[in-house]
């Protein structure tokens, strides 16, 4: 009991507390997310639109090739936008690399397959008839579309939420391409490898507990959005 | 309408970015994780930001991804220890003014029952040898830092080339190496400053240690601004200058951890 009841205490003083380290990485970790979600989304519902509603030569292929892009290993995007973002590579001159921008783009790439395959799954579950009422009813392409996509909200609203649980949990991105640099690319998850790197395990599983809580927070407003 | 909160959303956050991000000149450092880790820049880099200001962002890794950092021009100063490759780096043109900053030790850990017989050796090398001769299990490092750079000049030393069911390479920081090591009852070895962090959660015991050969000394080394333009070399000079100033010297030695001096200052 002593390890987890005193992890439980530290978590509790740190939450109560408020610490500036635990408030900073709690905000790296929202902000990155949250921002990456965004932009996700941006891009993963309209690709999730246009292929549950378009049949093409080589639509097959791409389906594949989206679901094997959830399981894209997050070291991997991290290896990846490493050799594109340091000085060496193509767009080193940016100075990206080490900065929340760089932690944004690769969490950004981790969500959008996620965003996208879950809204072509709530596309091709929907009733296909919306799209030719509309029609009918003199709606322009881009109208039905838009009416689709009012008639599946919760669909994609659950796409949202899986790709930000995807992006807010991750660790290799945020570590590759943040560096975890206190108060400024450290965030919940590089906090607790690090954490348990010093052999501070009480104040890493309380960083755990808080991370949870976070997303329990998020996704219980998520869900008020929902509702209304 | 659900478009429209997004929007919002992302407009606000993009202008959340854009007024943090820039706030005071930023320096970046690449060091090994036992300066980050103990908490010792926690305490040398606030003065240095204070007068200057400006924010030292520190990269935590082993010393040969520092060193690779510096290469590829990624940071603007790179403090380690390893000093053949520290000097290999500045030869090479990669980097300018390196300077002594401090040292500590490192030592060599065991299980209670010392299985190699190995306890109070004043020599790491015959400690080593004894390790590999008793086929006690040996974790080592394995991933390239300053630690197992070391660790394999011993072995070098030694005349010995570690391999078998008893050498075990984690590929894992020391934090990690070192629990590793408690777990399957093996000696590993550890710089002082992690392994006081560690002593009371660890059945490990420091079984050797103050040979010449476990010293480690840190220095620091700013990326040769001729070769990337966009290295801060002002401010990294002036960080050079405040780390080997009476003052940073007074808080290194004056850094305590568990009630231990973790680093000495080199005079």
């Amino acid at each position: 009991m002593g390890y987890l009841g005193d992890s439980l205490l530290t978590a509790f003083e740190l939450i109560l507390n408020f610490d500036r380290d635990v408030r900073m990485t709690a905000w790296v970790s929202l902000y990155t997310s949250s921002c990456a979600i965004v932009i996700a989304a941006l891009l993963g519902v309209p690709i999730g639109l246009w292929l549950g509603l378009n049949r093409f030569r080589g639509r097959q292929l791409l389906l594949a090739l989206l679901n094997t892009l959830m399981a894209l290993p997050t070291v991997v995007v991290g290896l990846l936008l490493f050799g594109l973002l340091s000085r060496q590579g193509p767009l080193g001159p940016l100075g990206l690399l080490f900065t929340p921008l760089a932690m944004i783009i690769g969490q950004t790439v981790l969500a959008t397959p996620i965003v996208a395959n879950l809204v072509l799954a709530a596309v091709t579950g929907a009733d296909q008839r919306i799209i030719d009422t509309a029609l009918t009813l003199g709606a322009s392409r881009l109208q039905a579309a838009i009416q689709l996509l009012r008639e599946i909200r919760f669909g994609v609203m659950a796409a949202v939420i899986a790709g930000f649980g995807r992006v807010i949990a991750e660790v290799g991105v945020a570590m590759m391409l943040g560096g975890n640099i206190r108060n400024s690319t450290r965030t919940m998850t590089t906090a607790i490898a690090l954490e348990t790197s010093k052999g501070e395990f009480a104040f890493g599983l309380a960083l755990g507990i808080l991370l949870l809580s976070i997303a329990l927070l998020v996704n219980l407003f998520l869900n008020v959005l929902q509702q209304r | 309408m659900l478009n429209l909160q997004k929007l919002l959303i992302v407009i606000s956050l993009l202008l959340l970015l854009t007024s943090t991000g820039f706030a005071a000149e930023h320096l970046r450092l690449a060091t090994t994780t036992s300066t980050e880790n103990s908490g010792l820049l926690a305490e040398l880099l606030p003065p240095f930001e204070m007068v200057n200001d400006c924010k030292v962002d520190v990269i935590a890794v082993g010393t040969g991804k520092a060193i690779k950092l510096g290469e590829t021009g990624d940071v603007d100063v790179i403090m380690v220890h390893a000093r053949n490759k520290e000097d290999m780096f500045v030869n090479a043109g990669y980097g300018v003014d390196r300077r002594d900053v401090m040292y500590n030790d490192f030592v060599i850990l065991g299980p209670a029952n010392d299985p190699a017989g190995i306890k109070g050796s004043k020599s790491a090398t015959k400690a080593l040898a004894r390790i590999a001769v008793s086929n006690s299990t040996f974790v080592s490092r394995g991933d390239d830092s300053g630690t197992h750079s070391r660790e394999k000049q011993l072995w070098q030393k030694a005349g010995i080339t570690p391999a078998g069911d008893w050498y075990l390479e984690a590929g894992r920081g020391m934090g990690e190496v070192i629990v590793m090591a408690g777990e399957r009852q093996g000696y590993t070895m550890s710089d002082r400053g992690t392994y006081i962090a560690y002593s009371e959660k660890t059945p490990l015991k420091v079984v050797v240690e103050g040979d010449e050969g476990l010293f480690n000394p840190y220095g620091v080394i700013i990326v040769n601004p001729s070769r990337h333009k966009h290295v801060n070399f002002e401010l990294a000079k002036k960080f050079l200058d405040y780390l080997t100033s009476h003052q940073a010297k007074e808080l290194i030695t004056g850094f305590r951890k568990n009630g231990k001096q973790l680093f000495y200052v080199t005079e």
